[in-house]
């Protein structure tokens, strides 16, 4: 695989404040790229230099193998953005805002016009191809910006918080047709803050903090550097006593909720056994044991406070 | 074709001026105010300066028409794509800077010759006589380029306050019509006058018009010609430098 994507180094000033400092990753060919971080992290930022859009103060950008500063056309010719806050023109019908990107992508009138009819099919909107703009939904907005980016069939396709404030059935199409496109060769680089979307789509994530890049790893692993200490529900069919769970090998802590043991433990594979062995020794049976792992969420939130302290 | 190539960007800058006609100046207020606004300045000229020829005022009526229609809408197209959020889309689509900016000139130029063509017609109308067609044809053409880069000029600050610029864009342009021999000849208009007139591009295009319909001028024709096309050079490449630059902050 090769990288579609260089980071080195890129840096962004505002000011008296750096939005983006010393960044540098790579995104592989056919790969899905989370961009996670929070609100002002720096995420927008980066995506608007690697599309070149906005300019880097510091640092290169090498976009499909032509430098984002030097050759922007090029670069551009071949990938599709989907922006965060960019809309299409309200004004413009759906079929004139794809016939325009067609024009802006140098496409010829009969492929631009083959291309928006399966565009507008893929999305959902050929019934609505006529409107204007300004009469759809939000989820249709975002779906017609989509099939924009997708107009010069785009070996790369940048997707800034796409399914943001989207109502659940147009989130479900535009997370389809990414996992689509993903299929049909194209890499993605998406940026969100929804760890939820990042985890079900993406092959690897980066975390980015006040414009620094703090993690770079499959959502697995990165959940997985945070395991140190195991969650496990358990329940008995009648009450054994907390002391006793407490003193068993491989068991940190123990609570009570309800009729389940809330158990943390710094081994998982002893503290199980431990527990068998225990209801055995009371003549209790186990009625549920859930091992719980720590979700991307909670990756999330270590990896920056970690980073914070 | 190498999507980089000037061709290639030529035709992209043809889109962005289609985009602007259908979205901008295809507008009935548009319309409306690129036709009446110098009408109305002229009719008030009229009333008021009853001992200035016919001709005279027609020729300055094509003036502030071409001035006033190819600077119309050009100076907010970046601020209201600004505030309506799609200019990104197009800073993240293959076409420079300098493309986007030539094609909002096309479209200020195509409206600006459009409108003033009916100025023209108007004025034969009234039963004035066309002596000097192709330079009138020259001039037209050339100003409308100068004056729709005055445009684009005008909005390179980077604001995306549409309002702003508009502001900015009137205090502009109302002293240059007044400096510019519109309504007050320029050979009676005082020594500091005439100097100020020197500097206004829209003088050399009045002067132009005046000599296509009179046969009278005040500087040689040749001059207004040189005069206009080297203000038309440096507008549009300063236009083009200064976009470059102030773009990324619009963003």
């Amino acid at each position: 695989m090769r990288p579609i994507i260089q980071a080195d180094n890129l840096t962004k000033i505002f000011g008296n404040s750096t939005a983006v400092d010393h960044v540098s990753f790579d995104v592989q060919q056919g790969e899905i790229f989370g961009f996670l971080g929070q609100n002002g992290a720096g995420k927008t930022t980066t995506t608007r230099m690697l599309t070149g859009v906005i300019p880097p103060d510091g640092g290169t950008a090498t976009i499909l193998g032509y430098d984002i500063r030097s050759n922007p056309v090029m670069a551009k010719q071949k990938f599709g953005v989907v922006p965060e806050t960019s809309t299409a023109y309200a004004d413009l019908t759906a079929w004139q805002n794809l016939m325009l990107m067609g024009e802006l992508y140098g496409i010829g009138r009969p492929t631009a016009v083959q291309r928006s009819d399966e565009l507008l099919q893929m999305v959902g909107l050929s019934e609505r191809k006529d409107q204007k703009v300004q009469t759809y939904s939000k989820g249709m907005k975002q779906r017609l910006i989509l099939a924009m980016a997708l107009i010069n069939e785009p070996d790369l396709l940048f997707l800034d918080e796409p399914t943001s404030g989207l109502d659940v059935q147009s989130t479900h199409m535009i997370l389809s047709l990414l996992r689509e496109l993903n299929e049909e060769g194209a890499t993605i680089f998406l940026t969100t803050h929804n760890m939820e979307e990042a985890n079900q789509l993406c092959h690897r994530v980066g975390i980015i903090r006040n414009g620094r890049m703090v993690a770079i790893d499959a959502p697995e692993k990165l959940k997985a550097t945070i395991d140190r200490e195991h969650r496990i529900e358990v329940s008995f069919d009648h009450d054994i006593p907390g002391d006793s769970l407490t003193s068993l090998d491989g068991i940190i802590r123990a609570t009570k909720t309800g009729d389940k043991w809330q158990i943390i433990a710094d081994n998982r594979d002893s503290a199980i056994r431990s527990l068998v062995t225990l209801s055995a020794q009371n003549h209790a049976s186990i009625v549920t044991l859930n091992t719980r792992a720590p979700t991307l969420d909670e990756a999330f939130i270590r990896l920056t406070q970690e980073e914070q302290s | 074709m190498n999507p980089a190539s000037f061709p290639a960007q030529m035709r992209r800058a043809w889109a962005i001026a289609k985009k602007d006609i259908r979205i901008y100046y295809l507008k009935g207020p548009v319309l409306i105010f690129g036709v009446f606004m110098p009408l109305f300045l002229f009719l008030a000229f009229f009333m008021g300066s009853r001992q200035l020829p016919l001709s005279f005022l027609i020729s300055g009526l094509v003036g502030m028409t071409l001035f006033f229609t190819a600077t119309a809408v050009s100076p907010a197209i970046f601020p209201w794509e600004g505030s309506a959020k799609t200019l990104e889309r197009l800073a993240s689509c293959p076409i420079t800077i300098e493309a986007i900016v030539f094609g909002d000139m096309m479209a200020s130029i195509i409206f600006g010759i459009a409108i003033t063509v009916i100025t023209v017609l108007i004025g034969l109308g009234l039963g004035l006589s066309l002596l000097h067609g192709i330079t009138l044809l020259f001039a037209i053409l050339i100003g409308a380029c100068c004056f729709s880069a005055i445009g684009m000029l005008l909005a390179v600050p980077p604001s995306n306050v549409p309002s702003n610029i508009m502001m900015l864009s009137s205090l502009i342009k109302f002293p240059l019509v007044f400096i510019s021999g519109i309504f007050v000849p320029l050979e009676q208009m005082p020594a500091w006058g005439q100097m100020l007139a020197v500097c206004s591009p829209l003088t050399y295009f009045t002067d132009l018009v005046r000599y296509s319909f009179t046969d009278s001028h005040f500087f040689p024709v040749m001059n207004d010609i040189i005069a206009l096309m080297i203000c038309t050079f440096v507008f549009t490449v300063g236009t083009m430098y200064l976009h470059k630059r102030t773009m990324p902050k619009r963003m």
